[in-house]
């Protein structure tokens, strides 16, 4: 019997599960993104047949780090910008979790931009969703690496010199296997997206686009999208990953300019996750890790059958 | 010369295969029945620079480097012959030799390579006059070229251990033994060839008078050589750790690569990763979901880690890391050992501390308090960090092989079933309470795991409630700091009860002055304190290990029944000194400090002398590179 029943669980699962009781209740702003995020979540992972406790959601800290109170299921609501490194061990340590990772475009592009590239690098099999308001939320208004060059912010007050970052293409080269674009304002397509996401094997990292009201009225997050999908001037192979490139180095640079697309960039079925490549090199046991600590019958091997080495 | 010790010396260049050789040849001396301590030195440089190591054999038990030592193998530096390398550091052929000379004592024997050092060298460091002077047995031996005969040059280490065992009349039966464990085939036969020629030629073509001969002894168990990062290691595996995540930086790396290689045969998971930020969170993200993990590094790279560290104290996850300081500050001196991070590793992070820091002073303590810290982080939810430094990482001492016989202990303590779930407090939304500190023993609050049914809660960094949600609730905040800081006491009173002490007594148990020390430089005060009492002094000491939660009581009673105290550290700032005044509130004006810091462990002899310095009340400083700082009022 396992140790982790509530993991794999088959039964109906009714959207509600995934709202806390009576507390707490969003702080957010009235009209921000982040409800839309929290929305296409408990949308999503009924559809793909997940119970709230087989699902771990790790946020950084923000606004958008807010989503795993919000959204009841087993959560860590770790540090500013350290949510995928909670989050990859999560998963290597008990590989049948459905792990989720979120926070803002602050935490996950600036301070946390190292392990970022190096999570989707290593491709590891997690969801990162990143709530982009291209602004820093919580700490009330500054310049964040996605806010568009010009921008001005109270710590940029002449407009920001910083050409913004291009994160769907930062993750592309820099190995993730799935890259997507949704918008907060495109609820049916960001919740098909999200439980995509959540059903692919590998890093699948969603940029989505989200409103900040309160510090950000002029985002483009608010002009009309197109779903590149339908759109006939970015007519690309998306599982070639230099045509996704292309298509994300125009999208990006139309964005820059206002015109903001949204969709699939970028799918790649083929590459193996991390956990699988690892498993493959000997290096990640069958049972998941947390399991064998309740298994009576493992066996747990001992420094003194290391000692002949030493004698 | 009595023989009742050996303190062997082998020098040369780094990266020429000192390492290998002295770590076999400290075998071959624990198996023919000696105890043995080895001390590295080295520079900190891949290839080439002047290193040594130092093995002390004797017949009884050895826990600290002598104060100098009694033959000299000196090798030569090969690299030091790559002229790029030379426009860099200039010639350091000679310096295994030169560099060598000073801690050598009366009567002592010196081989040396005539193959690497010239005779022109030789005559400008004035050999033969300071061999006479000192009463030195000098050999100049081609070593190379009898390697070279027989194989290959790198070979010559193997002619050097054969000329030592014949001017030590030691039989080449363990030595041989060990070779052919680690070798075969045309290697192995040509080692064999070389140690035996060199054997013979000296027995045959050489006259010696010295008397120096290898101690004899015997051990009634078997014995292992270990170093602290093996013992740190192991400690780990048989508490049932699993998970490691690290990035490499010096001298913790001894520690992760022994895990990285050990864990695919146990089923343990390991990852090197982008830096130490990411490292401590993936221990403390394998640890939330069940696995039990560590992490650690050096002084530099703990710092990164201050972050993920304050999240395992505020989310009550169970952590363990490993912190193996070097002199500092910033990258400092990567290969010196110093106890500098005392302070840092105590209050790194935000806010108050709730963590356990053992700080063990031997290979032995260095296993059995890394066990421990497992089973307390567990038990009690909150990070335990392991403090020791490069000495005791690259030091080996040997260790009852029996030492070691004991079950492991995967238990991940105060971790719930989910049968237990079942039963435990639920708030009205079906949440579990995660936080509760009502009715909480010891302050503990079991704990779910993600994925267990019935488990549910938020973990965050935040403050929180019962169930995890945010919260700035006064009433609730007061409870939740409490009952994480008092955690503390909890596990000061479980250890005083049911865990023999961490802390080391010696010495006469009624003298009137004491001195008192920490990690690593607990082997030189206790031979110290040793030599003292044999002296006609009445000398006691203490060695603390517990540095938080600080054992009270203990070090409390030894103050109070001394009149006068030393406090022995490797830093600057009497850091452990200033810890104890802090935790007892007083004895200020009771505690002297012997401070080194220049990036050598201490030696018997220099915390004999400040015992002298100090007692003797006079206006004179010690001679060797030590500092007194004066009690507080003084
Ligand atoms: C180490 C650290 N630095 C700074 C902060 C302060 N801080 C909190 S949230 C935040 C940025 C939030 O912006 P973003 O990540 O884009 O999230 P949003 O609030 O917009 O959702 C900062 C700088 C912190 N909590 N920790
Ligand atoms: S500040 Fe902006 S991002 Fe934060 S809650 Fe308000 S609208 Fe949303």
């Amino acid at each position: 019997m396992s140790a982790f029943n509530a993991i794999g669980e088959e039964r109906e699962i009714d959207r509600d599960e995934f709202t806390p009781g009576v507390e707490p209740q969003p702080t957010w702003c009235p009209g921000c993104g982040d409800f839309g995020v929290l929305k296409s979540l408990k949308q999503a992972l009924p559809e793909v047949g997940k119970t709230p406790e087989e699902v771990l959601t790790v946020t950084g800290i923000g606004c958008s780090g807010k989503l795993s109170s919000y959204l009841d299921t087993y959560g860590f609501h770790t540090i500013h910008g350290r949510s995928l490194p909670v989050a990859r061990a999560a998963k290597l340590a008990n590989t049948d979790l459905e792990v989720i990772a979120a926070g803002g475009d602050g935490d996950g592009y600036g301070i946390g931009g190292n392990h970022f590239i190096h999570t989707a690098r290593e491709n590891h099999d997690m969801t990162y969703i990143v709530f982009n308001n291209e602004i820093f939320g919580l700490t009330k208004g500054q310049t964040s690496p996605t806010s568009p060059k010009g921008h001005k912010s109270k710590t940029q007050p002449s407009g920001s010199a910083k050409t913004p970052l291009r994160p769907l293409s930062l993750s592309l080269t820099a190995g993730a296997s799935y890259v997507a674009r949704t918008a907060a304002v495109n609820p049916n397509q960001a919740k098909e997206i999200i439980a995509e996401a959540i059903e692919h094997d590998g890093f699948a990292h969603v940029d989505f686009l989200t409103q900040c009201p309160t510090w950000n009225k002029d985002a483009r997050q608010y002009v009309p999208y197109i779903d590149i999908q339908e759109s006939e001037d970015y007519d690309h192979d998306i599982t070639d990953r230099r045509e996704a490139a292309e298509m994300m180095h125009e999208t990006e640079d139309v964005l820059n300019e206002g015109t903001v697309l949204t969709g699939r960039y970028y799918v790649d079925e083929d590459r193996p996750s991390y956990q699988e490549e690892k498993a493959a090199v000997g290096e990640l046991p069958d049972q998941p890790l947390a399991e064998r600590y309740f298994d009576e019958d493992a066996e747990w091997e001992r420094s003194y059958d290391l000692l002949e080495r030493h004698t | 010369m009595s023989s009742d010790e050996l303190i062997w010396r082998i020098a040369g260049g780094s990266g020429d295969g000192i390492d290998s050789t002295s770590q076999n040849f400290a075998k071959a001396l624990m198996r023919s029945g000696l105890d043995v301590f080895t001390h590295r030195h080295y520079p900190s440089r891949i290839r080439g620079g002047h290193t040594y190591v130092e093995i002390r054999a004797a017949d009884h038990d050895v826990q600290s480097r002598g104060d100098g030592y009694n033959f000299l193998l000196s090798l030569g530096d090969s690299f030091a012959r790559n002229p790029q390398e030379e426009a860099y550091y200039g010639n350091e052929e000679i310096k295994p030799l030169s560099e060598n000379l000073d801690e050598l004592r009366e009567g002592g024997i010196i081989v040396y390579d005539e193959g690497l050092i010239s005779e022109e060298d030789v005559e400008a460091i004035d050999l033969e006059a300071r061999a006479e002077e000192n009463d030195w047995h000098v050999f100049p031996m081609d070593l190379r070229g009898l390697a070279r005969e027989h194989g290959r040059e790198v070979m010559r280490n193997t002619a050097g251990v054969g000329v030592t065992a014949a001017l030590l009349d030691m039989d080449l039966e363990h030595i041989e033994d060990l070779m052919s464990d680690a070798m075969g085939g045309d290697v192995l036969e040509a080692n064999l060839e070389i140690l035996h020629e060199a054997y013979d030629t000296i027995n045959t073509e050489y006259e010696f008078e010295h008397d120096l001969r290898a101690p004899e002894g015997s051990h009634e168990t078997e014995q292992a050589l270990l170093s602290g990062s093996n013992a740190i290691a192991y400690g780990a595996i048989d508490a049932g750790c699993r998970f490691i995540a690290g990035y490499p930086m010096t001298p913790w790396t001894d520690v992760f690569t022994i895990l990285a290689q050990n864990f695919p045969d146990m089923g343990g998971v390991s990852e090197q990763v982008e830096d130490e930020i990411a490292a401590a969170a993936l221990a403390l993200g394998a640890s939330h979901a069940g696995a039990k993990a560590m992490s650690g590094s050096s002084g530099g790279g703990f710092a990164l880690m201050s972050e993920p560290l304050g999240l395992a104290e505020m989310t009550e996850t169970p952590l363990v890391l490993v912190e193996s300081m070097r002199a500092g500050p910033s990258t400092g001196m990567p290969t010196k050992p110093e106890q500098g991070d005392l302070e840092f590793v105590l209050y790194t992070s935000q806010g108050d501390s709730s963590r356990v820091v053992f700080a063990p002073s031997n290979i032995e303590e260095a296993y059995e308090q890394t066990r421990l810290a497992f089973e307390i982080a567990w038990d009690y939810q909150l990070p335990a960090i392991v403090i020791y430094d490069q000495k005791l990482s690259g030091e080996n001492k040997n260790v009852d092989v029996e030492f070691f016989d004991r079950e492991p202990q995967p238990d991940l303590g105060s971790t719930l079933t989910e049968d237990e779930l079942a039963e435990a407090a639920h708030d009205a939304s079906g949440k579990f309470k995660r936080f509760n500190h009502e009715g909480a023993e010891n302050n503990v609050v079991p704990r779910s795991l993600p994925g267990q049914k019935g488990g549910r809660y938020l973990a965050t960094g935040n403050e929180h409630s019962p169930v995890g949600h945010i919260s700035e609730d006064p009433d609730n905040r007061v409870a939740q700091m409490t009952r994480r800081i008092e955690k503390l006491e909890n596990i000061r009173e479980e250890l005083d009860e049911e865990h023999e002490s961490n802390q080391t007594y010696y010495g006469d148990d009624t003298a009137e002055y004491g001195i008192i020390t920490w990690g690593s430089s607990h082997g030189a005060v206790n031979e110290a304190v040793e030599r003292l009492n044999d002296d006609g002094h009445a000398v006691k000491g203490i060695s603390v290990s517990d540095m938080m939660p600080f054992p009270e009581a203990e070090v409390t009673e030894f103050l109070e029944s001394v009149d006068e105290a030393m406090v022995v550290e490797m830093n600057a700032t009497a850091q452990f000194r200033g810890l104890i005044q802090k935790e007892l509130g007083r004895f200020g004006e009771k505690m002297t400090s012997l401070l080194k810091y220049n990036g050598n462990p201490f030696e018997p002899a220099e915390v004999v002398e400040g015992y002298e310095v100090n007692l003797a009340d006079e206006d004179r400083e010690p001679t060797a590179q030590v500092r007194i700082e004066p009690a507080a009022g003084d």
